[in-house]
């Protein structure tokens, strides 16, 4: 069976997105495991810098060459940047998913409901 | 069949570069044999069956009384070797899914009107196989004899491969030079060992195909969600109606060769995901005038690309029309297929 990174300084959603909180601001992208899944990563749809997301929240969109799947916000908070780099390089999300591949810098970070450790979302995905 | 072994990008790129395998054991064979065999053919796909000689083969439509298409097929005129010694023998390959009533419906027509032969399925007896890309002669040859490199397409041979019987012909789904492999059931893991290259899923199967304008049974047509005619289909080429006997649902057919809806190639000109099975195609206006079948981001090309059904007048290549994605209105034009790289 495939091994999957998941980092330990990262919190996680069932659906597979990641979170990685600093002080009151945050980022986000899908877990090696989702771009797994989904395979060739084609189009990312994300939300415009300035607007205010709630945990839990639809904030964008992740297509491959087989799927598309909604992304869910982990935490709740303002977009501070876009991962621009997605809309020409998709692919990174499959090459680097916890570093390049990242898809929204959050500020004004609040407190995130159902967010799982990295032990709890391994056991999710066994 | 799995969606991918790898990843479809690299399935796709290698059929497309090199060569890829399938194992499309997934399709249904059905064999109809006896000195009435050649009668039974003809009245139920629409081509031109008395066209073919023993070794050829051809692409079908398999319709209704009404002319709808219920599937298409590849109709294979035996080879010698495999001929009865009284009457005639085909071979045709039902979608995956549509072999029993397949079987079903051609063994009532040939009670209703009388005819001698047998109808058989034989889709639990054989796998199927494809070799595909520009490398598949190369494979083919070695693996099947050097004679399978004077293979004409749409003809098929008996050949040996890793000492089962096959029959090879050379055609496959994928717009490439290839071959597509019958061997026995209990012969198919030697036979698809036997070729030494890359395996491909369902995913890289459809992106090829896509990207050829090639239809998929029950999804860019059906008897019951999208019925079309092999004319809305853009297969109206397969279709005779001079044939003799005349075809069940020639009559339907005769006075539907110019229909309203048309299949066609369509690209998405703005950023925006790719067109997928049940998105509306509007008008520049916004009006809803079709839907789209299949679509896909093409590996080869590098663009949102797909297949679906609008008004005739609508269709020509370079015609503006818009694709909903996810509630958004994306710039679109119609395309002919196949789909041609950016110039």
């Amino acid at each position: 069976m495939t091994e999957f990174t998941i980092p330990e300084d990262c919190r996680y959603l069932e659906t597979h997105e990641w979170v990685r909180v600093d002080g009151d601001r945050a980022r986000v992208g899908i877990t090696d495991f989702a771009q797994d899944e989904l395979g060739d990563v084609v189009f990312v749809e994300l939300p415009a810098e300035g607007d205010e997301l709630d945990a839990g929240e639809a904030f964008g969109v992740v297509e491959s060459i087989k799927a598309v799947s909604d992304l869910y916000l982990p935490v709740p908070g303002t977009v501070a940047a876009v991962n621009e780099a997605l809309f020409d390089a998709p692919e990174l999300v499959n090459e680097d998913p916890y570093g390049e591949g990242w898809m929204l810098e959050l500020e004004g970070v609040g407190e995130g409901e159902a967010l799982l450790d990295p032990e709890e979302y391994a056991d999710a995905i066994a | 069949m799995p969606v991918e072994f790898d990843s479809i990008r690299a399935e796709h790129v290698a059929v497309r570069e090199s060569v890829g395998k399938f194992d499309v054991s997934h399709m249904g064979e059905i064999t109809v044999s006896g000195p009435d065999a050649p009668e039974l053919v003809q009245r139920l796909t629409t081509n031109d069956v008395t066209e073919l000689s023993p070794g050829e083969a051809h692409y079908s439509a398999l319709v209704d009384e009404e002319g709808v298409l219920q599937d298409d097929t590849v109709v294979y005129d035996l080879p010698e070797s495999r001929q009865p010694t009284e009457g005639h023998a085909y071979l045709f390959v039902p979608n995956a899914g549509h072999d029993a009533e397949s079987h079903e419906r051609w063994t009532d027509f040939r009670d209703e009107w009388g005819l001698d032969c047998t109808v058989e399925n034989n889709t639990e007896r054989y796998a199927m196989f494809a070799v595909q890309g520009p490398g598949s002669e190369d494979l083919v040859a070695d693996a099947a004899g050097e004679a399978l490199r004077e293979l004409g397409f749409f003809h098929v041979v008996p050949a040996e491969v890793a000492g089962a019987d096959c029959l090879v012909s050379r055609s496959g789904y994928t717009g490439e030079d290839g071959f597509e492999l019958l061997c026995p059931w209990d012969a198919a893991e030697p036979v698809w060992e036997a070729f030494d290259c890359q395996p491909c899923g369902l995913g890289a199967r459809d992106t090829l195909r896509i990207e050829q304008g090639f239809l998929l049974s029950g999804q860019d047509f059906d008897p019951e969600d999208n019925p079309r005619t092999p004319y809305e289909a853009g297969i109206g080429w397969v279709v005779d109606l001079d044939g003799e006997p005349a075809f069940l649902g020639s009559e339907a057919l005769g006075e539907a060769t110019e229909p309203d809806d048309r299949f066609v190639g369509l690209e998405l000109t703005e950023r925006g995901g790719a067109p997928r099975h049940g998105y509306d195609i509007t008008d520049t206006d916004g009006l809803v005038i079709g839907e789209v079948t299949s679509g896909t981001m093409s590996p080869s090309l590098g663009r949102a690309v797909g297949l679906g059904y609008v008004p005739a007048e609508y269709a020509d290549p370079g015609t503006a029309v818009r694709v909903v994605v996810r509630g958004q209105q994306k710039s679109a034009r119609i395309a002919a297929t196949p789909f041609e790289p950016e110039p």
